[in-house]
């Protein structure tokens, strides 16, 4: 859906107002807004301000009736093809050029236009239909006349209108607040729409009207409104109002209210609209859908570059071919040489130059004008497809893959880097808290990682129980959701797909979830036994000295700074509670209709009701404490609890003692507590981010739970203390270069001005006062920090994420200080973000640490695999993350991005001479242990003399970047952080960042910025000429999304930016595994093959009028009849191949996904190399003379005329075209069959009526009744069987041989798809546990051999190796012959072109390629050990499969390395040796099974 | 774009991004058919293309392509065939003269005798041809220099004839009819045999000029203005002979109104372009008298030509041809011979696959288990 944006908004407006507007907009750089009521009705507002301001009618359609035709015909020859052909079509205007009938000419041209016309056409009528519902959907205005608000269409509302809006509405436009009925003055909204962010917003009224007490009157309005011309900008508003009285107030982006946003949680609202219509802020943001280019089609354009080439150079040749056949005849005028119309005699040269042209006319069909149009279908048809795939359906979120870019689908097949965003993407980013230290003490919190382990446990239950497809209860309401939603979709669907979303729609999307982060697992965190203790002492102390007034200074340290830690955690934060008011009875009711429930986190999961169905105010539970004026002398009174606070407090006692056990998910006491927990059920945390929501609900299970949160005081209950009020003063969001946020408040207890910090720990350790270590206090503090960095990097260690949590105390004078810098840089017009930006940096300083927080962050399903199988399609990974280095290591190998096998560079670098240095030893240190290219070079002899067939997806990768220097990838890890990554990125120095970083095989960059991850991606998208891929869920990957070749977007908790920035959306990342490895190897080795079947095609075609002109005399006749001529691409051979382009699968989706090495195939562009252009090109020139020279001699000297001869030429051509396609088709289905039918079927019909039709028509070929005689003659049939056979008999030949001799990967791929279901199973599956297995980088070896019914003859094994590497995996009997092998390559020939090695993608990762081969004895695994395992694992699948699978004598070409594993890793059957290594460090054989941590840790941490 | 908004989230910290999952704008929340067709599993025959697989394809075509090529190139040996080209080009060719005299202009008819001697008789129909060689009927201009409308008798376009017939449109503003440059160049030789008795006595042989022209050519694309009433009322006065012509189209043939002015069939069999420039045209049938005796038994004949189609200019040759046809037409060996070459390559190229079969392929049976 194309949107219109800024520039276009111009249009639809009359040209006079634009006039208007151009002047006014030189006249100010900003809008005035009035009230419209002002100026109302008599003289249809003449005088009215506003009146050049756009209205709210939008319309997003690019044409009218009327500028349709001339509009869209110039957006279409924008595409220099249809240029060529128009050219083309009006040259056969010109008489003396003409080649066919001109109308004819004109034929396909103006049916390639019409087609994309009807396609605009239709999606422009889409786009009109919704606007106009758009346009008519109501909403209140005010109305002058009437003194009331009335309903009104959204377009009719004007800019300076009040609407009254209420919940749940829709904003028509963007509207100033005014009022809202809640006493704090606030509206909530939910931008959904706008970034698909489903928290609720706060939005304040005007300031100036924030007193009123009265309802706002409109009529009472008379202030002038200034603020911006109209931007996109969602995140920015800036303006002032203008009293009468002349007062100015500013105006922020927290008064305005954006189009398409609803209304939450407000009973009603009151608003002036500013921007209305194409000058919303959501109308300006909506671009349409991206247009890249693929890299096949690139490709493509090249060699529709050769086509014209070769166009040009048969053109040339028949206009001097026609110059020399002119000039033999000299004056001597041949009767058959017809002069030109005047009369005169035209040279041999002017006839040669006419020729030319005219020769351009006849063989234009070489550039294939169907091929674009070709390529448009059956793209769009892969996108249905590709949206169709229930594996890329997510059950959970209910949504599935998107394509947002329609024109890329094969670039998904050729992807060679993945760049991932680490957070939300290999990760859950459900942030479950794991621990913490408070004041130098950890918290392990076991009881809560028990729990947490718990979860998954259940988890993995839950899923078995849906699998088997029981009914389980909690499915159904799920369902009945669904349905519910379906019916409103289908009544919403079309409005709310733009911005003007659907309440109905919303909220039924949002009745199918829980709230964000608030998954039981996030939300029911067990406390630590001690800690809680701990909080519940200092709360009771505190509560005690309140009694008694003591000052609260004189509690001990530590419990203070248990308190204020957990008060930080409450506080420090945005997020917002709300407590919907869903009737309880009927709560009750629905869960009586239901099983049972076990739990309370069930409980909760199933009922949480819809803040959508919430009545008004998100304060006005129980717990709406105050109003602002009562505590502003913070006192630190707590406000009188109601009887039913009490009472919670007495139930929250009494639960306290339960809590040891609590972790259990059945609570002991359970129904007497039931409407208790529903009720704090319903206390539901709505948080920007997941971290956020965590630590406020770990918060809450220390009973400091957040109650209430308004935009100048924040309400949390404590133990003993009750409900306090804190009085927010400030609060300093977070932003990426601070890497923290604050608040600041006055503690209602000690009256004191208190700074709670919270973030990274790197930023807030360095902003921690230097403690004073002469006191006890100091000494006291520099314990804390100490101990709390230990523990931090053991959390890190740990993979968990971590905050730190710190404080200051700002005395009066500081404070006041500090207040008056910062409101100057608030009211600041000009640079106000960077005033603010260094106020908080004047804040955050010389903060006292409290303690920090471990938060996990739980890996993906299926990351692990995916990126393994990711990793075995030879796609190199890089991780771009902004956590820390410990915890991204961590992650990275949990997710076994980095293998403890390897080696981990790690570059941290505090300047760019250091960097510099590092990275130069790093490459030294590389290329000694790895590139000694001579003995490179040997081995690559070696392996092109013994394994021809083996492929190398490395080696080949790098040849086919531009880089000529062989880079080989190694198992090494690189792990570098964001500073040196700066300096990395420099230029003087990318080009060794990635010479090092592309011989690793894993790359992790840590702290990395936004721009940093962009600018990674596009250095090795432009260094490398690699295909990238960027996957991310947040905001912070849109650069890099929008820089790689193709951009992921993971839709899950982190919004929509990312997803509207990319090319595919996926629900999670491993349907990444799918999308790439299936749906991307099918559209590319489709789209591959039906471009190069084109070019073919055409070329075969007309090659037959060029083999005509050496007997017509060069003049540009053609036999074949124009219509066939003209038609041929757009009918009769159209079809099938649309159908083959569509539906062709090479391999099945199965082996594809558990042989991810058949990727290599895309990524090496091998369906599609450049001289298979001219391979093509040559056999199509080859068959065009069998079609063209078989019935040539048939006829020769015969009677037979012109189109006689021409028609069976067409036809033969027809039937070779279909044949190939056939030859090339590699699945049949009904649809193959009858596309090919039918195509044929089509061909004769249109033939015979065409021939039937009228016998005076169709000049000069006048084909009256010729087909129907060619249908009685026999010799037509004889032709029509011999040509195609002859034709295709040098392909299908080569086809049959490349399929015994050399079959490609794909095709042992293919084989494997015809064994036996059952068998193919066992076979993959076997694979499949290696992939999964942590302990084999390398899946074992695997073998395939004929169990014939004759038996298993050794010599007649064949095998299809699993493994790409040929490893030795020798039953001892093979050992001899093996050996004989070795000794003699000519012996073992015939073994090795039974090898059908797939993919060595690991072996070429290896460093170790390049020794000689050693004695096959000295390296024999024990081999008895190994059938024995074989044999182990395959008895429990199937004991019949231990004749199918058999260790199979193979060569080791590069047999340095030795590492066979067995998919259950028995470690008996491990030997791991590598020999190159050896000899440098002798002691280095590593067993990967018996390392130790130690081990690994010491690699890990090999710096240097 | 809202990459401008980075105010979200960053791992370490405190992110803002935001909870949910996709907006309802973009998800369409449906769970996707699970349809063979949707779910792209369709069942699907999967050739792979191997020599054991494709070696029986590749014997089956030997085996039945060399059977048929025999059979044809037996069928085209049986055909009779003979040719004798009359150009003049040599001295001592007897139409020498003619065809260095003849020329488009030349009004006096040029006469000359050809002698040739048949060795074996002709059985059944003997099909008269003319053929010509270098004679490019297919070049482009020529192909398009026709008026099927005014060959159909069209009244509008015998006055106005279409644009394609330029140059020979009209003459001096007055329409040619039949206009174009494939009827100015009509074949006007007249050719006449006989046979010569062993008593030397010339018996003409009886050549019938019906049945030459295709049937819907001679009934349905080509008629006579005004019916067949009168064709020199029809044509007279309005219109012009082709500037190469000596006798207007409705002289054509004068003894047959059936076979005079457009539907004359060999106008009609002119008309119909080449296709190459080597070709030949059926003149007369001479039909099978009686079962007994042959069409044309073996012997001396004399072929008379009244020689008028200059041909030298440009290199041509004039031949006729006489034949006897089969089912599969003229004598043409070629298709039997193609025939027996693809069929036996086909086998050759059998055995090669057998031989790779049988050297590499067995595990290719692996793959054939199935089922």
């Amino acid at each position: 859906m194309a949107r219109r944006s800024s520039e276009d908004t111009g249009t639809v407006k009359a040209p006079e107002s634009r006039r208007q507007r151009k002047k006014r907009s030189k006249e100010n750089k900003t809008r005035t807004v009035h009230a419209n009521l002002l100026y109302d009705a008599a003289n249809k507002g003449e005088e009215n301000p506003n009146r050049h301001y756009a209205n709210n009618k939008i319309k997003t359609t690019k044409y009218t009736v009327l500028s349709f035709l001339p509009k869209n015909l110039f957006e279409q020859f924008h595409r220099f093809a249809n240029v060529y052909f128009v050219f083309i079509a009006l040259l056969n205007f010109v008489p003396v050029v003409n080649a066919f009938q001109p109308e004819l000419a004109l034929a396909p041209v103006v049916f390639i236009l019409s087609v994309t016309a009807i396609k605009d056409l239709w999606e422009d009528y889409r786009r009109h239909r919704s606007d106009k519902e758009i346009n008519h959907m109501d909403c209140l205005v005010f109305s002058r006349a009437e003194r009331r608000y009335v309903e009104k269409y959204w377009k009719e509302v004007r800019v300076g209108d009040f609407i009254r809006l209420r919940c749940n509405e829709i904003l028509p436009a963007d509207v100033l607040l005014l009022s809202s009925s809640d006493p704090d003055r606030l509206c909530h909204i939910e931008t959904a729409t706008l970034d698909g962010e489903t928290n609720l917003k706060q939005r304040q009224v005007v300031r100036s009207f924030f007193d009123l007490d009265c309802e706002f009157d409109p009529l009472k309005y008379n202030s002038i409104i200034e603020c911006e011309k109209p931007n996109n900008d969602l995140n920015r508003f800036r303006g002032y109002i203008i009293h009468r009285s002349g007062r100015r107030d500013a105006l922020y982006k927290e008064n305005l209210l954006l189009r398409g946003c609803t209304i939450r949680n407000t009973e009603e609202a009151v608003g002036i609209v500013i921007y209305a219509g194409h000058e919303t802020k959501a109308m300006l943001n909506n671009n349409g859908p991206r247009y890249k280019r693929s890299k096949l089609e690139r490709q493509m354009n090249v060699d529709v570059f050769w086509c014209v080439v070769i166009l040009l150079v048969l053109c040339l040749f028949a206009a001097i071919g026609h110059g020399l056949w002119m000039f033999q005849y000299g004056d001597k005028r041949p009767v058959f040489d017809v002069l030109s119309p005047e009369g005169t005699d035209l040279s041999p040269i002017m006839s040669a130059i006419y020729l030319f042209l005219t020769m351009i006319i006849v063989f234009q069909v070489l550039i294939p004008i169907s091929l674009f149009v070709s390529i448009e279908i059956v793209k769009i048809c892969q996108v249905y497809f590709i949206h169709q795939d229930m594996d890329l359906y997510d059950e959970e979120t209910d949504s599935h893959l998107q394509c947002r870019a329609l024109n890329i689908t094969e670039d998904l097949g050729q992807m060679q880097y993945i760049f991932s965003d680490k957070t939300g993407t290999l990760t859950e980013n459900k942030m479950v808290f794991r621990r913490c230290t408070v004041a130098g003490v950890e918290y392990s919190h076991d009881a809560n990682a028990k729990r947490l382990a718990m979860y998954q446990e259940m988890d993995s239950e839950e899923e078995e129980c849906t699998s088997h497809g029981g009914t389980l209860p909690r499915r159904d309401s799920v369902t009945s959701h669904q349905s519910a939603r379906v019916v409103l979709r289908s009544q919403s669907t079309k409005s709310h797909r733009r911005t003007g979303s659907r309440a109905e729609a919303k909220r039924a999307s949002i009745l199918s979830k829980h709230t964000a982060f608030s998954s039981p697992m996030e939300k029911d965190i067990t406390p630590d036994p001690k800690l809680l203790d701990k909080v519940n002492d200092c709360s009771s102390q505190m509560d005690f000295m309140r009694f008694h007034s003591q000052p609260m200074s004189q509690l001990p340290s530590d419990l203070s700074d248990t308190i204020d830690f957990f008060i930080a955690l409450t506080i420090c934060n945005t997020v917002v509670v709300s407590s919907p008011n869903q009737p309880r009875h009927k709560v009750r009711m629905r869960f009586e209709l239901k099983s049972p429930v076990k739990t309370i986190e069930d409980f909760i999961k199933r009922f949480t009701p819809s803040r959508l169905t919430s009545g008004s105010n998100s304060s006005s539970s129980s717990s709406l404490i105050t109003n602002r004026s009562s505590n502003k002398g913070c006192s630190s009174l707590l406000s009188s609890p109601s009887a039913e606070s009490t009472l919670t407090k007495l139930h929250e006692e009494r639960s306290c003692g339960g809590l040891e056990n609590a972790f259990s998910p059945v609570p002991p006491s359970y129904d007497g507590k039931a409407s208790w927990n529903i009720e704090e059920g319903e206390l539901r945390y709505e948080a920007e981010s997941p971290d956020e929501a965590a630590l406020v609900y770990a918060a809450r299970a220390y009973k400091c739970s957040l109650v209430g949160r308004l935009p100048d005081q924040v309400t949390v209950e404590l133990p003993h203390l009750g409900k306090l009020s804190f009085e927010l003063l400030h609060t300093l969001g977070f932003d990426s270069t601070r890497k923290r946020m604050s608040v600041v408040v006055r503690h209602p207890l000690t009256d004191q001005i208190t700074v709670y910090t919270k973030g990274a720990d790197s930023v807030i350790m360095d902003l921690i006062k230097p403690p004073n270590t002469g006191n006890s206090k100091g000494k006291r503090q520099k314990k804390i920090v100490c101990r709390t960095q230990n523990y931090l990097n053991l959390y890190a260690a740990d993979g968990l994420r971590t905050l730190c949590i710190a404080k200051k105390i700002l005395s009066q004078e500081e404070y006041a200080c500090w207040l008056q810098r910062h409101l100057e840089a608030e009211t600041a017009i000009q640079g106000r973000e960077q005033l603010l930006f260094e106020s908080a940096l004047r804040l955050e300083t010389n903060l006292q640490l409290l303690g920090a927080t471990g938060i996990e962050d739980r890996l993906q399903d299926g990351v692990p695999e995916t990126i393994a199988s990711l990793r075995k399609a030879g796609l190199q990974i890089w991780v771009l993350t902004g956590d820390k280095q410990e915890t991204a290591v961590n992650i990275a190998y949990a997710c076994k991005l980095l293998d403890p096998e390897e080696e981990i560079l790690t570059l941290n670098a505090d300047s760019q001479e250091a960097c510099a240095l590092l990275l130069e030893e790093s490459l030294h240190y590389i290329q000694a242990k790895f590139l000694c290219s001579s003995a490179d070079q040997t081995t690559k002899a070696f392996h092109s003399s013994f394994a021809p067939f083996d492929l190398h997806p490395s080696s080949s990768l790098s040849s086919s970047s531009s880089h000529a220097a062989p880079f080989l990838v190694h198992r090494l890890g690189l792990v570098i952080d964001g500073r040196t990554l700066a300096y990395a990125l420099d230029k003087s120095l990318e080009d060794k960042f990635l010479a090092v970083a592309r011989s690793c095989r894993s790359v992790l960059c840590c702290r990395s910025t936004p721009l940093q991850k962009s600018m990674v991606v596009k250095l090795v998208r432009n260094k490398l000429k690699v295909m990238t891929l960027a996957i991310g869920d947040g905001a912070n990957d849109v650069s890099m999304i929008q820089v790689a070749d193709v951009g992921v977007g993971i839709s899950g908790q982190e919004g929509m930016q990312a997803v509207m920035a990319s090319d595919f959306a996926l629900p999670r990342f491993r349907y990444l595994q799918k999308l790439l490895l299936v749906h991307g190897h099918w559209c590319y080795s489709r789209l591959a093959n039906m471009i190069l079947y084109f070019f073919y095609k055409n070329a075969m075609f007309v090659a037959l009028i060029f083999w005509f002109q050496f007997y017509c005399g060069f003049s540009g006749s053609a036999m074949i009849d124009q219509w066939y001529l003209i038609f041929f691409n757009l009918m009769f051979s159209a079809f099938p191949q649309l159908i083959t382009g569509t539906l062709d699968k090479d391999v099945s989706a199965e082996t594809l996904q558990h042989l991810p090495q058949l990727y290599v195939n895309g990524q090496n562009s091998e369906e599609y190399k450049p001289y298979m252009f001219w391979m093509n090109m040559i056999d199509a020139f080859y068959q065009s003379l069998m079609c063209f020279f078989i019935p040539y001699f048939a006829y020769a000297d015969s009677d037979m005329d012109l189109f006689t001869w021409g028609t069976p030429i067409t036809t033969l051509a027809l039937f070779t075209i279909l044949l190939h396609l056939g030859i090339e088709t590699k699945t049949w289905t009904w649809m193959n069959w009858l596309s090919i039918a039918f195509s044929i079927a089509l061909f004769f019909t249109v033939a015979l009526c065409y021939n039937a039709s009228c016998p005076t028509c169709y000049s000069p070929s006048n084909p009256y009744w010729t087909m129907q005689r060619l249908l009685q003659d026999p010799l037509f049939y004889l032709l029509c069987i011999i040509t195609p056979v002859a034709a295709l008999l040098p392909r299908y030949f080569y086809r049959a041989c490349q399929g015994t001799l050399f079959p490609s990967p794909v095709q042992v791929g293919r084989q494997l798809d015809k064994l036996p279901a059952d068998t193919r199973r066992n076979i993959l599956s076997l694979t499949r546990v290696k992939v999964g297995s942590p302990l084999s980088p390398k899946p074992p070896f695997l073998s395939l051999s004929k169990a014939s019914p004759k038996g298993c003859n050794k010599n007649d094994q064949r095998s299809i190796s699993g493994s790409k590497t040929l490893e030795a995996t020798q039953g001892q009997a093979d050992e001899e012959e093996d050996r004989s092998c070795l000794s003699g390559p000519t012996d073992s020939e015939m073994h090795l072109s039974d090898l059908y090695t797939l993919v060595p993608s690991e072996i070429d990762t290896l460093p170790y390629t390049k020794d000689a081969p050693q004695p096959a004895g000295e390296l024999q695994p024990p081999s008895t050990e190994v059938s024995e395992c074989l044999d182990k694992t395959l008895e429990p699948s199937d004991v019949s499969l231990s004749s199918w699978i058999t260790s199979t004598p193979l060569l080791t070409p590069a047999d340095s390395v030795q590492l066979n594993l067995l998919p259950d890793g028995a470690p008996q059957c491990v030997r791991y040796s590598r020999n190159s290594e050896d000899r440098l460090k002798p002691d280095h054989a590593v067993h990967p099974a018996h390392r130790t941590e130690q081990e690994v840790e010491q690699l890990l941490h090999t710096k240097l | 774009m809202m990459a401008s908004s980075y105010n979200a989230k960053e791992e370490d910290g405190h992110p803002s991004g935001a909870s949910g999952h996709g907006g309802p704008g973009v998800v369409k929340s449906k769970k996707p058919d699970n349809t063979a067709f949707k779910q792209q599993r369709l069942p699907a025959w999967q050739p792979i293309l191997t020599a054991g697989t494709v070696l029986p394809a590749f014997f089956v075509i030997g085996l039945i392509f060399i059977p048929i090529g025999i059979g044809l190139f037996v069928t085209s040996n049986n055909i009779k065939e003979f040719e004798i080209d009359y150009t003049g080009v040599d001295m001592d060719s007897p139409c020498y003269t003619c065809a260095k005299n003849s020329s488009w202009n030349n009004t006096t008819p040029c006469t000359c005798s050809v002698d040739f001697t048949l060795e074996q008789p002709f059985e059944s129909n003997v099909f008269m041809y003319y053929g010509l060689s270098n004679f490019y009927q297919n070049h482009r201009r020529y192909v398009k220099s026709r008026d099927d409308s005014q060959l159909n008798g069209g009244r509008s376009a015998l006055m106005e004839p279409s644009k394609e017939c330029e140059p020979y449109r009209k003459t001096d503003g007055v329409p040619i009819a039949p206009c174009g440059a494939i009827a100015n160049s009509l074949f006007n030789d007249t050719l006449e045999l006989f046979h010569i008795d062993s008593n030397g006595s010339r018996n003409a042989v009886p050549l019938v000029k019906k049945g030459i022209a295709w049937w819907t050519d001679k009934h349905v694309k080509f008629r006579n203005p005004g019916g067949n009433n009168n064709l020199t009322l029809a044509f007279q006065g309005d219109f012009s002979k082709p500037v190469n012509w000596r006798k207007p189209v409705y002289e054509l043939d004068p003894s047959d109104p059936e076979n005079n002015g457009f539907i004359n069939e060999d106008f009609i069999v002119w008309m119909r372009t080449a296709a190459l420039p080597t070709f030949r045209k059926l003149y007369r049938i001479i039909q099978k008298k009686s079962s007994t005796t042959p069409t044309l038994p073996s012997g001396k004949y004399t072929l008379d030509i009244t020689y008028n189609y200059p041909v030298l200019s440009f290199d041509g040759r004039k031949r006729m041809i006489l034949s006897t046809i089969s089912w599969m037409g003229g004598k043409n060996p070629f298709l039997g011979i193609a025939y027996i070459t693809v069929g036996s390559i086909c086998f050759f190229l059998g055995v090669v696959l057998l031989i790779i079969h049988y050297k590499y392929d067995t595990r290719n049976n692996s793959a054939d288990i199935p089922n």
